[in-house]
């Protein structure tokens, strides 16, 4: 299934993040961490993942350093930060208040869906 | 990995080179995602073709990807934004954009004309001259920025009011309410041509940063024109000095008011059309000139300190320190505005808090000097606009002092500091209105 591309843009910073408390990563491995979470459903556009790190850099939630590959390439590495880790504790709360709300939605369509039924069955 | 693949990623790479808005660093990182990628395709049986079309094809539209890194990275974008116009294409030929900036040159050249010719009260010119130039500058942003309507309204309702309230002011002949109106319009005016330059999106702390930016690139090359004019009038008096012909009237008549206004309007354009060229000398000129400015405070410092009690100071010393104060602060403004906000912290940060320090040190002084005088011999219009200017800057200098420690010991991202700057400039152009609009009432126009 792939998942909608405003959906994947609006959970990209809380992921991001919280691969990163995973631990220091580069671009390539976290795109391939956030490809093997989602089952492949979440497609990112390989380089819109740049600018969306440095924008992180920016307002401080990662930090980065150069160091270099097995292959002897320079790459860049992210960390998070502690700012990044307290963003990412207000965004798990949004989330999770998001998803709540959408379960409760979806089990009262679903008993609507079902309570017909359900009626129909008792008489 | 084969010759053949070398050479592709070689092509991509000077490709993507193109786009202004990726720096160099930038496709180091996006190259070594893409060869990470082609590794782990071949390693899926792809050849060498394949795995690069691939991965390319992964990484994304090169000119959304750039879209976005300029979108992150705006000072960066605005390289990009003057040396590709909006609606790239040739359907603009070059030349129209010079016609229309030399027709803007030669009406602020004709309007300051017009008005030293009609205009004989002295005192009202140097209050009006402002308002002869600002049309042209602010028209020529207009017309590149394709304001809007509403833009444009909050252009001209400003204008208008400052024009109305300067001519119809009945100020005292020789009182110091005018003189400060003739020293704080040029910076109403010249936020107002904020405004234009942003093209409306004032609120933006991005494009807040590009006009500081702008603003010390506008000096650069005003200065330029400016050191060349002046050669060449120099060797023309001379060789006509030589024939006995009187040159000083033409010039004095005719070349100056045509020449200075328009030489502002052409560095306003060349700033626009050859960012590149001065933004590599930027950086240069800030790091040589503020360790000499922390030298000129800390001597000035010295000689004020062990030339005597507070009161001494007189008149005439405090308003050339607050010059040297909002100069200093403008070499602030514009190193900030010239550095790489994600530069890890360095030695020239140290430096640049070295200079606040010493700006603030002065400003104390200068604080405690006036308040001696205001004690001695009461309030005055003057000791008052310049003591607002004072407290205004020591609110400035500490709280960029203290985000710069900050940024140093690692506590604050750099981005701090550079909002700070950026939301604090519309304090000044409040305080120009008030000492413009409000003084005059208040002080009985004396």
């Amino acid at each position: 299934m792939r998942i909608d591309k405003d959906l994947v843009a609006a959970s990209a910073t809380p992921l991001v993040l919280g691969i990163l408390t995973e631990g220091d990563l580069h671009g390539y491995a976290i795109l391939k961490r956030v490809g093997e979470l989602s089952d492949g459903g979440m497609q990112w556009t390989d380089g819109m993942l740049y600018p969306l790190l440095h924008r992180l850099e920016r307002l401080g939630y990662v930090s980065s350093s150069w160091g270099t590959s097995d292959a002897g390439r320079r790459r860049k590495h992210y960390a998070i930060t502690d700012e990044g880790r307290e963003t990412l504790a207000e965004r798990q709360q949004q989330w999770a208040v998001v998803a709540d709300a959408l379960r409760q939605v979806w089990q009262t369509t679903q008993q609507a869906a079902q309570g017909p039924r359900m009626a129909g069955g008792l008489a | 990995m084969t010759g053949e693949l070398e050479a592709q990623i070689d092509r991509w790479r000077s490709y993507v080179q193109r786009h202004q808005a990726i720096s160099p660093t930038d496709i180091d990182e996006l190259e070594d995602h893409l060869r990470e990628q082609i590794a782990d395709r071949k390693a899926t049986g792809l050849d060498d073709d394949e795995a690069f079309l691939v991965a390319i094809k992964r990484l994304g539209n090169l000119d959304a990807v750039s879209h976005e890194f300029a979108r992150e990275h705006s000072d960066r974008l605005w390289k990009q934004l003057v040396l590709v116009p909006e609606n790239a294409g040739e359907s603009a030929p070059p030349w129209r954009e010079l016609a229309v900036v030399l027709l803007f040159a030669l009406g602020a050249g004709a309007a300051v004309k017009a008005g030293t010719t009609l205009v004989s009260d002295e005192n009202a010119l140097a209050r009006n001259i402002g308002l002869f130039v600002f049309p042209f500058v602010a028209g020529y942003f207009a017309w590149k920025r394709r304001l809007t309507a509403r833009v444009a309204a909050a252009l001209i309702v400003p204008f208008v009011i400052l024009a109305v309230v300067l001519n119809v002011y009945p100020y005292a002949t020789g009182g110091s309410t005018e003189l400060l109106t003739v020293l704080h319009v040029p910076v109403i005016l010249w936020l107002l041509g904020g405004v234009a330059y942003v093209g409306g999106r004032w609120r933006s702390d991005r494009r807040r940063m590009d006009f500081v930016r702008f603003t010390g690139e506008l000096g650069i090359y005003f200065t330029l024109l400016a050191l060349g004019g002046a050669v060449l009038i120099g060797l023309t008096f001379a060789a006509l000095d030589m024939v006995g012909a009187d040159f000083e009237p033409v010039m004095e008549h005719w070349i100056l008011p045509f020449a200075v206004p328009g030489a502002l309007v052409v560095a306003a354009w060349l700033v626009e059309a050859k960012q590149n060229v001065v933004e590599n000398i930027a950086p240069v000129l800030t790091r040589v000139f503020t360790p000499l400015t922390i030298l000129m405070l800390l001597s000035l410092l010295l000689v004020l300190a062990t030339s005597g009690g507070l009161t001494s100071i007189d008149r005439d010393l405090l308003i050339l320190m607050d010059a040297i104060l909002i100069l200093v602060l403008g070499l602030l403004l514009y190193s900030i505005s010239a550095r790489d906000s994600l530069a890890p912290a360095g030695l020239f940060d140290a430096l640049q808090l070295i200079l606040v320090a010493a700006a603030l040190a002065v400003d104390a002084l200068m604080l405690g000097a006036m308040l001696a005088r205001i004690a001695e011999f009461g309030f005055s219009p003057n000791k008052i606009a310049a003591l607002g200017l004072n407290l205004l800057l020591l609110i400035h200098l500490i709280r960029s002092g203290w985000l710069t420690l900050g940024f140093l010991r690692g506590r604050q991202a750099f981005p701090a500091l550079e909002q700070w700057q950026t939301r604090y400039l519309p304090v000044y152009g409040a305080w120009a209105v008030v000492v413009v609009v409000v003084f005059p009432l208040v002080f009985n126009f004396a």
